[in-house]
């Protein structure tokens, strides 16, 4: 009997060489040999997920930065220059993203998105000694903003840090303009991670210096149940406001249980994290949620000029435009953003010192970009400052769709500073 | 190990004991040596040594989790939290206290040993699920207190950056540098686990864990060695974690999950319960395989209709994965270790069949 499981386990083996060996044949050289872009390809890596408790966000935000750098690549590249993005999914485990890191770096990647806060720390330190820049907007550590300490990290758009300034500002204005007395009763719910914590400390400093009432709420994983904090702060702390700092189905729960306990939404502000449409769509559509406010460090919406410039570039293709760009279209739109950036300090790059692009010129690229990047992200990034300012905008869940609520602002830049350059 | 071992009559304990019971066996450990010290770190890219790395580090916790589930019988889910104590202890010792990194790694072990011993109490007590469920406890404690207390957890995103291990002059920054580092622990961890199992404290394990009333009435003080196989286990997973911790520069929580805790079971069990080159076996198994899986799967690229080769091939790789599991463990239940013996004892006598 031996000698028959034996030779089934051969044969098991045998099958994924036999594959291996038919791709040497069967795969003509997969450089795709652009016609109208005779240049040398600048290579970039990005890691998404498409598996796990993020899989939602990483399978879009890949869709949208995909679809911008094929668009950047038919309007004939950066200088000629095609870019030439290298995928790799991680799903969400730091191993696999350690490997992810080290074959884009042998492909020859300049500049890498580490997805995800665990595998960003874990590559951090491999992004400076092998002078590669290393982008992950809206999550990895904020401290990274400070560019003499982290030379070749970015945390571009706005970090968590960023995000509870801007919250508290946009709170407090509204207070004001609204005439009301002394200082609202604010309570913050957060998802009690190491990334649901980051912006603590940063709130207490400023609810310290403004002198307003600040109380905070764990959710623990999987944060998808939270009535007794959300009675907590509706009936015995009879919080003015809340700022929510979820992720994953959490932001949705929030929604529905803020709504079930007869807490105005119009008095709730989200991180970037959970302002997106399927979290509204989850929470039971846009009737349930009408007046929530969410943070965004990018512009949103299916009206943007780039977004018809991928609409038209699809139809001409003949090919109909994919629906995670039609719809729930927050996390696509990051992605674009992102290779907007990219392509734009690529262009500086390639304007200020000239081919081959390499890590440290992409860098000096970046920190060369100043105001509103493609019509979607507001940066003012230097030397100095990697996260570009933090500028952030807020859009209110109205009649069905995202209506801005507020343009590009800052909150509490002295505060935030005086924690990234500490 | 890989060597043939028909005619061996041991008409000695000492024969009984010793750890190459044929000469040829000293020849293949020697071979395999000079195979993994120069040639394969100059044979392969720095991705593929990523794997050998991986499975340097994941090796050496396993075997730690071998000698307290595979001899002594103590089931553990909680062998990442152990890691992380080994690992926070170092991140500290190195980036607070300017230690060197030598001194990080046997400062992490020993903490963890002292922890492990404290997470072991119970097991004097409950055993089976009970004890599995106390050290569920144990890992949700760890991990908890690891990113509330800021002292230990070092406040944001309860990391810690930690500088690049050096020995001297050298500094350990590359792929193949950190790659000799971890191999020389491997190494080591492996010969000390092959003189556990071969003395008196491997051979109260076993008797502990085959019948744990019939060992404490030959002699064997059950208190003290269950205690020692935890503290044990530990120190073995407090050094990987800090291993760890210098391969990434950097130590963070959610590299200690549960669900490593869960990994290390697996490489444990399929590569075979209380065997060494059966836990080599299933390290390189568990750590490889989803990477030779994805890159295997690619090739399917125009095979399967589907537009996003990537996303489908990171779902693909979970299902297969598993199937993979539940293949070896059906064709073999005792793990790959079992299996390569079957091959050997095949082949010795083949191509007669008795």
């Amino acid at each position: 009997m031996r000698l028959s499981r034996l030779w089934w386990l051969v044969l098991f083996l045998a099958v994924p060489l036999v594959l291996a060996a038919c791709r040497e044949e069967a795969a003509p050289p997969p450089g795709q040999t652009p016609v109208a872009a005779p240049k040398e390809a600048v290579k970039v890596g990005f890691m998404y997920d498409a598996t796990g408790a993020t899989q939602l966000i990483g399978v879009a935000y890949k869709a949208g930065f995909e679809d911008a750098i094929n668009l950047v690549n038919k309007k004939g590249g950066i200088d000629g220059h095609p870019i030439q993005p290298i995928f790799c999914e991680h799903s969400y485990e730091v191993p696999k993203g350690v490997e992810c890191y080290e074959r884009m770096k042998a492909e020859g990647a300049v500049i890498i998105n580490t997805y995800g806060t665990p595998i960003t720390q874990a590559v951090i330190d491999r992004c400076h000694a092998d002078k590669i820049v290393c982008n992950f907007p809206g999550y990895g550590a904020a401290a990274a903003a400070n560019g003499e300490r982290f030379p070749f990290g970015f945390p571009t758009a706005a970090s968590y840090w960023s995000q509870a300034g801007a919250s508290v500002k946009f709170i407090l204005d509204r207070w004001q303009k609204e005439g009301r007395p002394g200082k609202p009763k604010i309570a913050f719910l957060y998802y009690d991670n190491p990334a649901g914590r980051e912006p603590l400390d940063v709130l207490r400093a400023i609810a310290a210096r403004e002198g307003f009432e600040l109380r905070e709420y764990a959710v623990p994983a999987p944060g998808v149940e939270m009535s007794a904090q959300v009675t907590d702060i509706v009936q015995r702390y009879r919080a003015d406001w809340v700022i929510t700092h979820l992720f994953g189905r959490s932001p949705s729960v929030s929604i529905k249980a803020f709504k079930e306990a007869g807490f105005p939404l119009d008095r709730v502000i989200s991180f970037v994290w959970g302002s997106a449409d399927a979290d509204v769509e989850a929470a039971g559509g846009w009737a349930v949620a009408e007046g929530y406010y969410g943070l965004q460090f990018t512009a949103i919406g299916t009206d943007l000029p780039v977004l018809r410039e991928i609409r038209d570039m699809y139809r001409a293709e003949g090919k109909t435009p994919p629906d995670i760009m039609e719809k729930s279209n927050v996390y696509y739109v990051r992605g674009v953003a992102q290779a907007l950036m990219w392509a734009e300090a690529l262009r500086q790059a390639l304007k200020n010192e000239g081919w081959p692009v390499t890590g440290e010129k992409m860098k000096r690229g970046l920190e060369s970009l100043k105001g509103e990047v493609g019509g979607v992200v507001y940066l003012n990034l230097s030397a100095r400052d990697h996260e570009g300012g933090g500028s952030l905008r807020v859009y209110q869940a109205k009649g069905g769709r995202w209506v801005l609520a507020q343009d590009w602002f800052q909150g509490y830049r002295d505060v935030v500073e005086s924690f990234v350059y500490r | 190990m890989i060597n043939r071992e028909c005619g061996v009559f041991k008409t000695t304990y000492q024969a009984d004991m010793a750890l190459y019971t044929v000469p040829l066996a000293r020849l293949t450990v020697l071979a395999f040596l000079v195979f993994f010290v120069f040639a394969l770190p100059f044979l392969v890219d720095a991705k593929r040594l990523v794997w050998a790395n991986l499975v340097g580090i994941n090796l050496v916790a396993a075997l730690g989790l071998n000698i307290l589930t595979g001899f002594s019988g103590q089931i553990s889910v909680g062998h990442a939290a152990f890691m992380a104590t080994g690992g926070y202890t170092a991140a500290i010792m190195t980036a607070r206290a300017d230690m060197p990194f030598w001194l990080g790694l046997i400062a992490g072990g020993v903490f963890a040993a002292v922890y492990g011993l404290i997470v072991g109490l119970p097991s004097v007590r409950v055993k089976g699920f009970y004890l599995a469920i106390a050290t569920l406890a144990a890992q949700f404690i760890t991990e908890w207190t690891i990113s509330h207390v800021k002292w230990i957890g070092g406040g944001f995103q309860a990391s810690i950056i930690v500088p690049s291990a050096s020995l001297g002059p050298i500094v350990l920054n590359t792929e193949r540098e950190k790659y000799y580092l971890v191999l020389a622990l491997a190494i080591v961890a492996v010969v000390a686990t092959l003189n556990i199992a071969r003395s008196r404290l491997g051979r109260a394990f076993v008797a502990i864990r085959d019948r744990d009333v019939a060992a404490e009435i030959i002699g064997v003080d059950i208190f003290r060695y269950k205690l020692l196989a935890f503290m044990i286990s530990s120190f073995y997973a407090g050094v990987a974690g800090a291993l760890w911790v210098y391969y990434l520069g950097n130590a963070n929580i959610e590299s200690f999950r549960i669900v490593e805790s869960i990994n290390f079971l697996a490489m444990v069990i399929i590569g075979g319960l209380g065997s060494i080159l059966g836990t080599i076996f299933g390290a390189a198994f568990v750590t490889v395989l989803p990477f030779v899986l994805e890159e295997v799967l690619q090739n399917l690229k125009g095979v399967i209709p589907v537009a996003d080769i990537h996303s489908f091939v990171a779902q693909l790789r979970f299902a297969v994965f598993g199937g993979l599991i539940i293949f070896f463990l059906m064709v073999e239940p005792e793990g790959l270790n079992r299996l390569w013996r079957n091959i050997k004892d095949y082949f010795r006598v083949w191509p007669f069949s008795y």
